[in-house]
């Protein structure tokens, strides 16, 4: 029943379109219902507002990228909307110069310590918030939602004066731990979204097969929120990896995110344009790898799981 | 889901318990001790009672950055949320248009914040810059480092181009959940495209477009890092919004009564937008199960 609707109202959708084109006429409110109802892909035009969107989001990469593979003297100089000498000369610059490369191994290792941390503290929490109540669970959960929201300027002397305290200014650890204030309870909203998907008759089920509880979480349970874990990884991995104030205040050498040396470049003197540029590209590689395997969960990721 | 009571719960969340208390109460409770402390340095502190809150709330600067903030935030929404609207209205629901609509859109969500600073940074200036350039050829008289309207409009420009896309994503993923029978349905009234967006897509739009507008709301109202790299808060103190001058304030002019008392005020404005949020996004879910 419901096939032949469809296959009716598409027959129709193709008369209409038909219609529309030879009489071309002024729309009538009927015409306009029926263009709605296309929804965009079979209208002629459909695809422009998306193609103008994405070109504006994509020309300050492109410039970026385009002035990136330029040489200084070009970039000051002259005026292209392409490299007219490509070089790789601002790549190998990062590449080989310590100050520059150490910066990114800096913020993956950082960066990686806090997903893992993060992630794997969320797992058992997200799995208490989405199976049982209890004493002050809901409080729990909201006081979680106000970290993610707090300001890090907030946080940031506080910050170095814990971490001053404990001696731990200027190390990787500082920095993953400082960033777990929003990554944690961003991790857990997420994972609960997805718990909470999975019935809890799957649950019953394997105590009653006689499976201990660590054993049906690792061997059933992970593997059925598998894609929330990578969606719960990936945002933990973004949003650590994008963030610079407290990785500023937090580091000074030994531990500085590349994101710091940027900055730290920008205020010299002699602006090192074409370097600023390749560095700020490779910044937006790691994030443009992974985005298209989580395409369908970016929007359910940054509303917290919740959509 | 109905859940069962167990107060055993508590031991799986512990570890986030110590963690995030660790990163988050112990960080808070110093800021509660500068707030209602005075110090002449050498760490000899005294009770301060209210004083820093009195001077702070006296003070023109707090609600000059204050009143900018929010003016920022209420322009953002203005521009993002209609335009983010109509682009995820106009985007392919099938074929091969969507995968690369979804990633090339989320691109600029996932660039680190400095970067995308120093992109508009880049993009902007009059004589390495596409966008500059172009005006300048143009025969427009851009300069955003001294000129505080042209700041604005390129900071809001930065921060459209940033996060449209959020609210585009959003909203996309309430449309595509929206069943073709509604459309037929609609269809046989014969109701007008503004119907059909009136009373079938901005009602099943209306939980994750709220949820859209809370997460602008508090992103723009702690933005720090996307305006400190393009303009550092200048000309003057035009584009100072409150984080950057809570920075100032604590670590600039390790002015410390004053940024706790600040902190607070803020985490306290912060605190409350987070209780609608968690009300909207805990009603949402009991109303989807």
């Amino acid at each position: 029943m419901a096939v032949k609707n469809q296959t009716a109202t598409t027959a129709d959708r193709v008369a209409a379109g038909t219609s529309e084109n030879a009489s071309g006429s002024a729309k009538s409110q009927e015409e306009l219902g029926q263009l709605m109802l296309k929804r965009g892909t079979q209208s002629r035009f459909w695809w422009l507002v998306p193609t103008i969107y994405i070109v504006f989001l994509m020309l300050p990469i492109y410039w970026l990228i385009n002035m990136s593979f330029k040489t200084n003297g070009e970039i000051l100089s002259t005026f292209s909307l392409w490299p007219q000498e490509p070089t790789l000369r601002n790549y190998m610059v990062i590449f080989t110069d310590p100050s520059w490369y150490s910066g990114y191994i800096n913020s993956i290792i950082y960066v990686v310590l806090n997903t893992v941390i993060s992630v794997s503290a969320a797992l058992p929490a997200a799995y208490a918030f989405s199976r049982y109540r209890f004493l002050g669970d809901k409080h729990l959960f909201f006081w979680l939602l106000t970290n993610r929201m707090a300001p890090p300027a907030v946080f940031a002397l506080p910050f170095f004066q814990l971490y001053s305290a404990f001696n731990l200014i200027d190390t990787h650890i500082a920095v993953a731990i400082a960033h777990c204030l929003f990554n944690v309870p961003l991790a857990v909203w997420i994972l609960e979204g997805f718990m909470s998907g999975v019935p809890k008759e799957i649950d019953e089920t394997a105590y009653i097969d006689g499976y201990s509880f660590p054993r049906f979480f690792v061997k059933i349970f992970m593997p059925l929120i598998a894609s929330g874990i990578g969606v719960a990884a990936f945002f933990c991995f973004m949003f650590s990896w994008v963030e610079l104030l407290l990785a500023r205040t937090l580091t000074t050498t030994a531990a500085k995110p590349i994101a710091a040396t940027m900055t730290r470049t920008v205020s010299a003197s002699g602006l090192d344009w074409g370097v600023l540029a390749a560095a700020g590209v490779l910044t937006i590689i790691p994030g443009a790898l992974v985005i298209y395997f989580v395409r369908n969960y970016i929007a359910k990721g940054f509303a917290l799981g919740r959509v | 889901m109905n859940k069962t009571l167990n107060n055993k719960a508590w031991f799986m969340v512990l570890p986030v318990l110590v963690l995030v208390a660790f990163s988050a109460v112990i960080p808070l409770m110093t800021v509660v001790n500068y707030s209602v402390q005075d110090t002449f340095g050498s760490n000899v502190f005294f009770w301060a009672g209210t004083e820093w809150f009195q001077e702070i709330l006296a003070s023109d600067r707090f609600w000059a950055a204050m009143g900018r903030n929010l003016v920022f935030s209420a322009i953002i929404l203005a521009i993002e949320v209609p335009l983010g609207i109509f682009i995820a209205l106009n985007m392919p629901r099938k074929g091969w248009g969507v995968p690369v609509c979804l990633v090339l859109m989320a691109l600029p969500l996932l660039i680190p914040f400095n970067v995308v600073g120093t992109i508009w940074q880049v993009f902007g200036r009059i004589d390495i810059g596409l966008l500059g350039h172009t005006l300048a050829e143009l025969g427009v008289n851009y300069n955003y480092v001294n000129n505080p309207v042209h700041a604005w409009v390129t900071i809001i420009l930065m921060d459209v181009w940033h996060w449209t896309s959020l609210v585009v994503l959003l909203c996309y993923a309430g449309l595509v959940s929206i069943p073709d029978a509604y459309y037929q349905a609609a269809k046989i009234d014969g109701a007008s495209r503004w119907a059909v967006f009136r009373y079938i897509q901005l009602p099943k739009m209306h939980r994750v477009l709220l949820i859209a507008i809370l997460l602008r709301f508090m992103d723009s109202f702690m933005i720090y890092t996307e305006p400190f790299v393009l303009t550092g808060g200048g000309p003057g103190n035009t584009t100072t919004f409150l984080s950057i001058d809570l920075v100032k304030l604590a670590i600039g002019e390790f002015n410390l009564g004053e940024a706790a008392a600040m902190s607070i005020i803020y985490f306290l404005i912060i605190l409350v937008m987070s209780w609608v949020f968690y009300t909207v996004m805990t009603n949402y879910g009991t109303e989807r199960r």
